[in-house]
């Protein structure tokens, strides 16, 4: 049963290992020079007058939550593809309901995008 | 025997990740921490054959939930989790020992409840079963999500968006 | 295999789908009508609410599930339709008068009115626990959002931050709970829950039993039970003041229907396992609330504290847990809606442009300077308090006789008790009013015709059901 899952497993140790490989050789393979002054931030030649990382805006929040949103939205789509065609030999409805979901949510976006909720002020 | 070996390897990974969330400093690092958690449980999901509870773990909280906690540490721009002042540091001696309380609670619950409970559909939580109730018996929920996902972007919008105005 | 849609499924849910259907309608017209037409959407919204009552009277006598038991339509549903439209049309009314004195664009506030009552309607009709779950979330993250409204105001911000956060914590209590009694019976649907306690009511299963605890906290936040009300006086302090309205009636007794679904009559056959735990919490809740409010004097937190305290009232009435159960506390939470939002439709009135004046000290002087304004005041307080001739008192004196014929002696009395010190803080007002001198000079502005029609309808009710309160008690038996 447990067969049928060792493509992913295959996948899996192939990208971890991919992953790992390329970290190491460049540890290995990188020239190292240990110079104090290559160790300092360089930021066009000049001292670093405050540190680098900064406040993220909030307006990256926004995008993060409308994603979650249509992320949760396109969730129930999978199920629904699976089933639309045994659904389909007992009428229409499945395309209905479906149809009604979408509606109801591209109201939703349309209120976003008038709203200006993708608007990157 | 495959299985429950699996199974005690995801566990332990999932665990790990959990501790290792609480007991980083850095909060990127517990963020991150936690994307190994939920990988974890996802093939826990898989073993138990509900497959779809395993895609939204990965897709919707993996993805998406874990790049908004991101967001929330670089925007908050926390650096090092700091010591909290006062009288809350003494928290730590009321709220350990309720946590291990209700986790014994718990712990005895489900080790007298679920003793002879067992899984009589095997296959209950595979997409397609979940698809088949979901748009059968379990239409009219999947249609009062839609309601809550707008009213939840109309929130999202009105209270985080620095200026609101109509986009004409 | 697909199930077949019928007339009686889409009757049944045809308030909820009007007012849904109305919200997602003025949500577009919010943002693609022209700036002068938007003033019209709380109109809209009292229309689309006045709709869907209409659609409440195709329910009436159905008697059923639908929705292959998603849903139930029976009386406790239509009466329960009625109350939240009536107060989701009242806020709106509210609203109305309040947007004039604000700088805020009140654009998805209509919208989110009707969201939320669809949320109530759905946890009003639910079967099944999936059901109540989606109204309870649809309910209350509309809410969370309106408690933020004045999102330039820093209390406003707060109470919406507050409210977030501690919903989220009682809503996480409230799916384990359910996932626990889920994983006992092995159903979601409350007929089959009910049959499994009946079943199992001599050696109910600890899971079980554990799985309803965690329901019952996660409800006792929605309708702010004490040691789970921590959030209602910021809250309530913090909303605009039609949210606060809203918020107070909407969200109580949507709450206390889910209670009435889900505790007193799925579990009604281990009613000895949980009566006890809920006679505690009623005596707290009364007790705590009546006391605190003692000692406020801004109106919107004292009448967060008397929410408080008549939600315990009310959980009174579960208490009793016998066939007088349903009607008194049904009967209370119509007699709470109409004293309530009328409490509060004053209080906007004479809360002024920004809410500036919501001391006690402004209605000093009240009843001289807007004579009937403080009559209606003067009536919604002596109902608050429980006073005879006003459906407060009918309303107490129903859900305690349903006390009494389950014996539950010492708990009428310390109800009673606890009526006897609300007396207090609502006269408070009164006195205020009526014998004492205005503290400043400022007119309050003429009652507006939104907020009078309020008004208006809140005394008419309370007289009403205070003198002849037996039509609506046949109608709910």
């Amino acid at each position: 049963m447990l067969l049928q899952y060792i493509p992913i497993l295959v996948l899996s140790v192939i990208a971890l290992g991919f992953a790992a490989a390329v970290l190491i050789l460049t540890h290995v393979i990188s020239p190292k020079v240990k110079d104090p002054v290559k160790l300092t931030v360089y930021e066009s030649g000049l001292p670093p007058q405050m540190e680098a990382r900064l406040r993220y805006p909030i307006r990256f929040f926004v995008v993060a939550m409308m994603f979650i949103l249509f992320d949760v939205e396109v969730i129930f789509i999978y199920p629904w593809a699976v089933v639309y065609q045994q659904f389909l030999a007992y009428g229409s409805f499945i395309f209905w309901e479906m149809l009604l979901f979408i509606a109801v949510l591209f109201a939703g976006y349309l209120y976003l995008y008038k709203r200006g909720a993708f608007k990157w002020e | 025997m495959l299985q429950l070996t699996l199974f005690y390897i995801f566990a332990v990974l999932a665990v790990l990740g959990g501790i290792m969330v609480v007991v980083h400093r850095n909060p990127i690092y517990s963020a991150l921490s936690l994307i190994l958690t939920l990988f974890a449980l996802a093939g826990e999901y898989i073993l138990l054959m509900a497959h779809f509870i395993a895609i939204v773990h990965i897709a919707v909280y993996a993805g998406a939930i874990m790049v908004l906690f991101l967001f929330v540490i670089m925007l908050l721009n926390i650096r090092i989790e700091e010591r909290a002042p006062g009288a809350l540091r003494y928290m730590v001696y009321i709220g350990v020992p309720m946590a291990a309380i209700l986790f014994l609670q718990l712990g005895y619950l489900a080790f007298k409840g679920f003793q002879e409970v067992y899984v009589k559909n095997t296959d209950v939580g595979t997409v397609e079963r979940i698809g088949q109730a979901l748009f059968s018996k379990y239409v009219l929920p999947f249609e009062i999500t839609s309601i809550l996902l707008v009213v939840a972007m109309v929130g999202a919008v009105y209270l985080s968006k620095r200026k609101l105005e109509i986009v004409e | 295999m697909p199930i077949a849609i019928g007339t009686t499924d889409l009757i049944s849910i045809l308030p909820i789908a009007i007012v849904s259907l109305f919200g997602v309608y003025l949500l577009l017209q919010s943002v693609f009508a022209p700036r002068m037409n938007r003033i019209l959407i709380p109109y809209l919204g009292i229309l689309g609410v006045g709709l869907a009552v209409v659609g409440n009277f195709f329910l009436i006598g159905m008697e059923g599930t639908a929705f292959e038991g998603m849903v139930r339509v029976d009386r406790l549903t239509v009466v329960l339709n009625f109350l939240f439209l009536i107060t989701a049309a009242l806020s709106l009314l509210i609203t109305i008068s309040y947007h004039e004195g604000e700088h805020v664009e009140f654009l998805e506030f209509t919208p989110l009115v009707l969201f939320s009552t669809a949320g109530m309607m759905v946890m009003g009709s639910a079967e099944s626990l999936m059901t109540i779950f989606l109204g309870l979330e649809t309910m209350s993250i509309a809410l969370y959002v309106m408690a933020g409204f004045r999102r330039t105001n820093r209390h406003s911000l707060e109470a919406a931050l507050k409210y977030f956060l501690l919903g989220a914590f009682a809503t996480g209590f409230l799916l384990y709970g359910m996932a626990l009694t889920y994983g006992m019976v092995g159903s979601t649907n409350l007929t089959q829950i009910a049959q499994y306690f009946t079943q199992n009511a001599l050696d109910v299963p600890l899971v079980a039993l554990m799985g309803l605890a965690l329901i019952i906290i996660g409800f006792g936040f929605k309708v702010a039970l004490v040691p789970f009300h921590m959030w209602t006086p910021d809250v309530y302090q913090g909303s605009p003041l039609p949210v606060t309205a809203y918020m107070a009636v909407g969200a109580k007794a949507a709450g206390f229907a889910a209670i009435l679904r889900v505790i007193s009559l799925s579990a009604f056959s281990i009613a000895f396992q949980w009566s006890e735990i809920l006679w505690v919490l009623a005596v707290l809740t009364m007790t705590v609330g009546n006391v605190v409010a003692l000692v406020q004097d801004n109106i919107k937190r004292m009448l967060a504290y008397s929410s408080i305290a008549h939600a315990g009232y009310i959980l009174v009435g579960v208490v009793a847990s016998n066939d007088q159960t349903v009607p008194s506390v049904v009967f209370y939470l119509i007699v709470y809606l109409f004293m309530n939002l009328g409490a509060f439709a004053v209080a906007t009135m004479v809360a002024g442009q920004n809410e500036r004046r919501v001391n006690i000290q402004y209605y000093r002087g009240l009843g001289y300077t807007q004579p009937l304004l403080a009559l209606a005041m003067a009536v919604f307080m002596f109902s608050l308090a429980g006073f005879p001739p006003t459906a407060g008192f009918i309303g107490k004196f129903y859900i305690f006789s349903a006390a009494l014929q389950s014996g539950y002696v010492w708990l009428v009395i310390l109800g009673v008790i606890n009526s006897l010190i609300s007396v207090y803080y609502y006269l408070n007002v009164v006195v205020a009013m009526y014998m004492q001198q205005p503290v400043d000079e400022k007119k309050i502005a003429p009652v507006l015709p939104g907020v009078g029609v309020v008004i208006l309808v809140a005394v008419l009710g309370i007289v009403y059901l205070g003198i002849f309160p037996g039509t609506m008690l046949s109608v709910l038996r």
